[in-house]
């Protein structure tokens, strides 16, 4: 087994296992630590297959982004003692039989499924030539959904500050 | 022009090449990153006292002291003893604390910082990984340093703590902004994130000379917000003394603290160092455009030198500004950042996408 494999394999089975834990953890705080973990072993696959752009972007947006948000929901409403309740035996129920139809069904699509190799000459894909797609206007390019996300984003954020603003009336605050 | 400069990668080549002859290719590439994770963990070590002891020197020129000067020559070994003696100190548990995320925390600190160090250039083809996405991958992984903060904040099950790690939490992610933005100038600049694009981008002068004035301002910028994203004086509100005793830490003693302690001056190297590679020119020596005699002097100074010179010159400018500027309060702080220095930083990158557009720059 060559070394790339073995990392492979690593990165594979943190990713299993820290999953797994995530949902069956009772402690909240440690199942968004283990959510950490999936989606720093996540960005190492990214690595591995040479796709930096993508890691970096795992690595800020969810790790340094989304779990941070969560873990400091979290961190104002939860204390250190908190356990959730065992779930209740129909929802264990439904949970696992959802686990096994889903699980079933993507290992049967995957293992039928022939891949083929493709013979064609791998792309190089640097920040550059992502730049350029993300902002180009001919073939290919990805101009107007960047764009329709930017407005979307920029809605979110004006809403956001609207729902956090306070109201005019009590914003006589210590102003120095 | 840059022939004089020793390449280091000669060196590592030739390392490569007598490990490939006695091993397998498998165990050379094992070999190797042990090798590397060796010198980074003992330079880590070496750095983190000889900057504590830096600090302490630093901090007694600004109050007219001179600090240490008992153990060793000079005081020099003060830092060592310290380090024996928190080593040997006891490791408080506490009660009632979740231990698993008690114990984590020191460590993603740590890592989040060692990450970051394999993809700082030192000299002339020393750099462990160049990657493509270079400074990129720098914020990536040093944005995972706040999640340590927060739980180890949070696991200790303490007031102290866990107002210290929201403080620090809301100080870092405000000033990440700040910190990508003022770095993102550069980026435009050079068209490239790739740290050794970046740094031979600058063979005919650094980008605060080239840049003009936007270039400076987002320098500025950067130290600003880099100092605050790092929780150092003044804005060292998380390690509050008078009202949150040691903030985020306070629950953690021995060499737990002293990994925390250890993670904030290995940032201060980081920031340093992301200074000097994006705006002092890495490792490029000093060049005055067709001054070729002084140029060629310059040139015999090892790159190695000229890197650590700028990085222990922009560390000295972070530690005066410790010692010398009051504390900011928690919401002068947010306002700063939000107010004053995002807006700032805003105008000032589309003003430098626009020289760039129209060729202004040398």
């Amino acid at each position: 087994m060559s070394l790339s494999a073995i990392i492979f394999y690593i990165l594979a089975a943190t990713i299993i296992i820290f999953s797994i834990l995530t949902v069956t953890s009772r402690r909240i705080l440690r199942a968004a630590i283990y959510l950490l973990f999936v989606l720093v072993a996540t960005a190492g696959i990214y690595f591995m297959l040479n796709y930096q752009f993508m890691a970096a972007i795992q690595l800020t947006l969810y790790s340094g982004g989304i779990v941070v948000l969560i873990i400091f929901s979290i961190m104002l409403t939860s204390e250190v003692g908190d356990k959730f309740e065992r779930p209740a035996l129909w929802k264990l129920l439904a949970g696992v039989s959802t686990f096994i139809i889903g699980t079933g069904l993507t290992l049967w699509v995957l293992l039928s499924h022939v891949f083929k190799v493709s013979d064609q000459q791998a792309i190089d894909v640097n920040m550059r030539s992502i730049g350029n797609s993300l902002l180009s206007l001919h073939k290919g390019g990805f101009v107007l959904p960047f764009e329709v996300i930017s407005i979307l984003l920029l809605a979110v954020m004006v809403a956001a500050i609207i729902i956090a603003k306070k109201e005019e009336d009590n914003t006589k605050s210590d102003e120095i | 022009m840059h022939d004089r400069i020793y390449d280091f990668s000669q060196l590592t080549h030739h390392i490569d090449q007598a490990l490939r002859s006695v091993m397998s290719p498998t165990w050379t590439v094992i070999t190797e990153l042990v090798i590397i994770g060796l010198i980074f963990l003992g330079f880590y070590a070496l750095l983190g006292l000889f900057l504590v002891y830096a600090e302490r020197k630093v901090c007694a020129l600004m109050q007219n002291r001179i600090g240490p000067n008992r153990v060793g020559k000079w005081g020099t070994l003060q830092t060592v003893a310290d380090l024996i003696k928190l080593l040997t100190k006891e490791l408080v548990y506490i009660k009632r604390s979740d231990k698993f995320l008690y114990n984590l925390a020191p460590f993603i600190v740590i890592v989040a910082s060692f990450l970051a160090i394999a993809a700082v250039p030192f000299a002339k083809g020393l750099q462990a990984v160049d990657l493509d996405i270079g400074i990129f991958y720098i914020i990536a992984v040093t944005s995972l340093g706040v999640i340590g903060i927060l739980l180890g904040g949070w696991a200790s099950n303490s007031k102290y703590s866990l107002i210290g790690a929201m403080r620090s939490g809301a100080q870092v992610v405000s000033y990440e902004l700040s910190v990508g933005l003022s770095l993102l100038s550069i980026v435009i600049f050079t068209g490239s994130t790739r740290l050794s694009t970046i740094i031979a981008s600058q063979a005919d002068g650094w980008w605060i000379f080239k840049g003009h004035i936007p270039a400076v301002i987002a320098f500025l910028i950067y130290l600003v917000a880099a100092t605050a994203e790092i929780n150092r004086g003044p804005f060292d509100l998380p390690e509050a003394e008078s009202e949150l005793t040691a903030g985020f830490h306070t629950e953690y003693s021995g060499i737990k603290f002293a990994m925390f302690f250890l993670a904030e001056y290995m940032n201060m190297f980081l920031v340093a160092a992301i200074a000097t590679t994006l705006f002092l020119g890495g490792w490029m020596p000093f060049h005055i455009g067709h001054w070729d005699a002084f140029n060629r002097i310059m040139d015999y100074i090892p790159s190695i030198i000229w890197f650590f010179g700028k990085v222990f010159f922009i560390i000295y400018v972070i530690m005066w500004f410790k010692w010398t500027f009051p504390r900011l309060r928690i919401d002068q702080l947010l306002k700063l950042e939000w107010k004053y220095l995002l807006p700032l930083n805003l105008i000032n990158t589309i003003i430098i996408a626009f020289i760039v557009m129209m060729g202004w720059y040398f």
